[in-house]
């Protein structure tokens, strides 16, 4: 399948949901898989499938079922380690979310439980992170900020939605302790210049966090090759259900954290007074983990690799191109993010001047059942910096269409004429 | 389509063109709310007279076309007539859009607030409606005490 022409057409038809039609007889266009994505046959099946005939908890259970169960869960980890390029399958800790990995990470710091010097983290260390975060990699590093009394810096964003590195040497210095920046950012779409960051990090000795929630989904992502020491993302924006996220760590830097959250399954031995813990990525997965959705998201990374992970950044960079263009017909557009598609994502954010996004975002799905997203994307801080309260997002996958923008263009001409 | 019943002519010329906007001296209590799922806000001065008499009612604020039209609807059913008289009209809003499209409003009472009926069918959309209705039973019940 990998070295055949990326065929839309076909790809839409794995997608149940893309042929429904809306109340009205209108047909669905899909413009919000940078929110969440829409699931193949493949994964519904798979999940299905299990549910009716393997379901039983796992690692745990001695039955038939119980031993089917915890092979196809774990059989789910090696799929994911193999996506992404992790040099070991235990370094694949599942989540409930890119969240949780997030503040997994962020929880090892400054915790008098863990005993690595690489963690500890006090007033006078520093954590660097970036204007153009989501709200999940902005809090969890407030509160570590306010637990421990460490500070908490940024990167600034330029006009043109690109990480501002000017300040580079000035901002990650000896004192900073983790760098922890979007690898793909979910409204601008910039990819982030990882490896420039990343050798200043090492200089200093800090260690480096990608969120890559956008990026995994879109793009061929390899985690060795990138270099940097954890990465966090989600299933149910890579064609995988949601309830399932992953943390991939360097194994050394998993097993010197200490645990997250405590339970059933995280443990070696326990007494009433202590506790020892299970090895990793176990000691990271307390209490029942979410079976069928990790078996999901198996499936969801099955179906990318099968289509071909280049075969979709290629697409979605096509109609990148072709997006910036059409949407630069509509009068007044205001694009929020880099102006052309080099080193950019398909994630299509904007401003028409006198129309609040929320009216442009409901006349586009009443009328033509065209789905965005509106509001600030969980990313208050980076509309602060452009002056604007909101915007409308369009954000593309695989089995998106360069029809399905120019029913978008089409959308806002009449969105202007109701306003005009 | 449905679009056109939610955007009713009437809320689009309060939008385009709202009656009363801007901040305004002398005032009694003032306000700010915000509704955090979409940022709009609005800040409201509330200013009664004599008599129970509702004087003023000014407003400044930032939204969709939803809650701004909605302030200036607000301003112009409010302003002139009595505290008691307005609080039964934001009954009455509130009991419309809270009905999920289910109740039948009195437009004997609501005036031309009446074009927000559709609004009450789009759950997402309800609290841009009452964002400025809220704010100003708040500022009444501080004006008062």
């Amino acid at each position: 399948m990998t070295d055949s022409v990326f065929d839309v057409e076909r790809i839409r038809k794995d997608f149940p949901i893309l042929s429904r039609e809306l109340p009205g007889g209108r047909p669905l266009v899909y413009l919000d898989s940078g929110n969440s994505s829409q699931k193949p046959a493949h994964v519904i099946n798979t999940m299905r499938d299990h549910l009716e005939q393997h379901y039983s908890n796992v690692g745990r259970a001695l039955h038939v079922l119980g031993s089917e169960s915890t092979e196809a869960y774990e059989g789910a980890r090696d799929a994911v380690a193999a996506f992404i390029g992790a040099p070991g399958r235990d370094e694949v800790v599942f989540t409930k979310n890119a969240s949780e990995a997030l503040n997994l990470v962020a929880y090892a710091f400054g915790n008098p439980v863990g005993t690595d010097e690489r963690f500890r983290l006090g007033p006078g260390d520093e954590i660097v992170i970036s204007e153009m975060e989501h709200h999940s990699n902005i809090v969890p590093w407030q509160l570590l900020a306010q637990r421990t009394g460490a500070t908490l810096r940024w990167f600034p964003v330029t006009d043109e939605g690109r990480l501002d590195l000017s300040g580079l040497d000035e901002l990650v210095t000896e004192r900073t302790k983790i760098v922890s920046i979007v690898h793909q950012s979910n409204v601008l779409g910039t990819v982030n210049p990882v490896a420039d960051v990343l050798a200043r990090a090492r200089r200093v000795g800090a260690l480096m966090m990608l969120d890559a929630s956008q990026s995994v989904p879109h793009r061929p992502v390899d985690v060795a090759a990138l270099g940097v020491d954890f990465v966090a993302f989600t299933g149910h924006k890579m064609v995988g259900p949601s309830g399932i996220g992953v943390l991939w760590g360097r194994r050394e830097l998993l097993e010197a954290m200490p645990p997250f959250l405590g339970g059933g399954e995280m443990i070696e031995a326990v007494w009433m007074d202590h506790s020892t813990f299970a090895p990793v990525p176990h000691k990271f997965e307390a209490g029942t983990p979410p079976i069928v959705e990790a078996i999901g998201l198996g499936a969801a990374v099955e179906y990318l690799t099968g289509v071909g992970m280049e075969q979709i950044r290629r697409h979605e960079h096509d109609l990148t191109v072709y997006g910036l263009e059409a949407l630069a017909e509509v009068p007044g557009m205001r694009i929020i993010g880099p102006a052309t598609a080099e080193e950019r994502g398909g994630t299509l954010s904007f401003t028409i001047p006198g129309i609040h996004p929320h009216d442009v975002g409901q006349i586009l799905d009443d009328r033509f059942g065209i789905a965005v997203r509106v509001g600030h994307h969980c990313a208050r801080p980076l509309h602060l910096r452009f002056g604007i309260p909101a915007t409308t997002r369009a954000s593309f996958y695989l089995y998106n269409t360069t029809d399905e923008i120019d029913a978008l263009v089409r959308g806002l001409h009449h969105v202007q004429k109701v306003f005009g | 389509m449905i679009a056109e019943s939610l955007y009713q002519e009437l809320i689009l010329e309060h939008y385009k063109h709202p009656q009363g906007r801007g901040l305004r001296e002398p005032y009694d209590a003032e306000v700010h709310h915000v509704n955090p799922t979409c940022g709009d806000e609005v800040t409201m001065r509330v200013k009664l007279g004599d008599g129970g008499k509702v004087q003023d009612v000014s407003y400044d604020g930032q939204g969709c076309s939803i809650s701004q039209a909605a302030a200036s609807v607000l301003h112009e059913l409010a302003t002139g007539t009595t505290v008691e008289d307005s609080l039964a009209v934001v009954d009455e809003f509130t009991r419309l859009m809270q009905g999920r499209g289910q109740v039948e409003p009195d437009e004997d009472v609501l005036g031309d607030a009446v074009a927000f009926a559709g609004v009450a069918k789009y759950p997402a959309r309800v609290k841009c409606a009452l964002l400025a209705w809220m704010a100003y039973k708040d500022a009444v019940v501080r004006s008062s005490s």
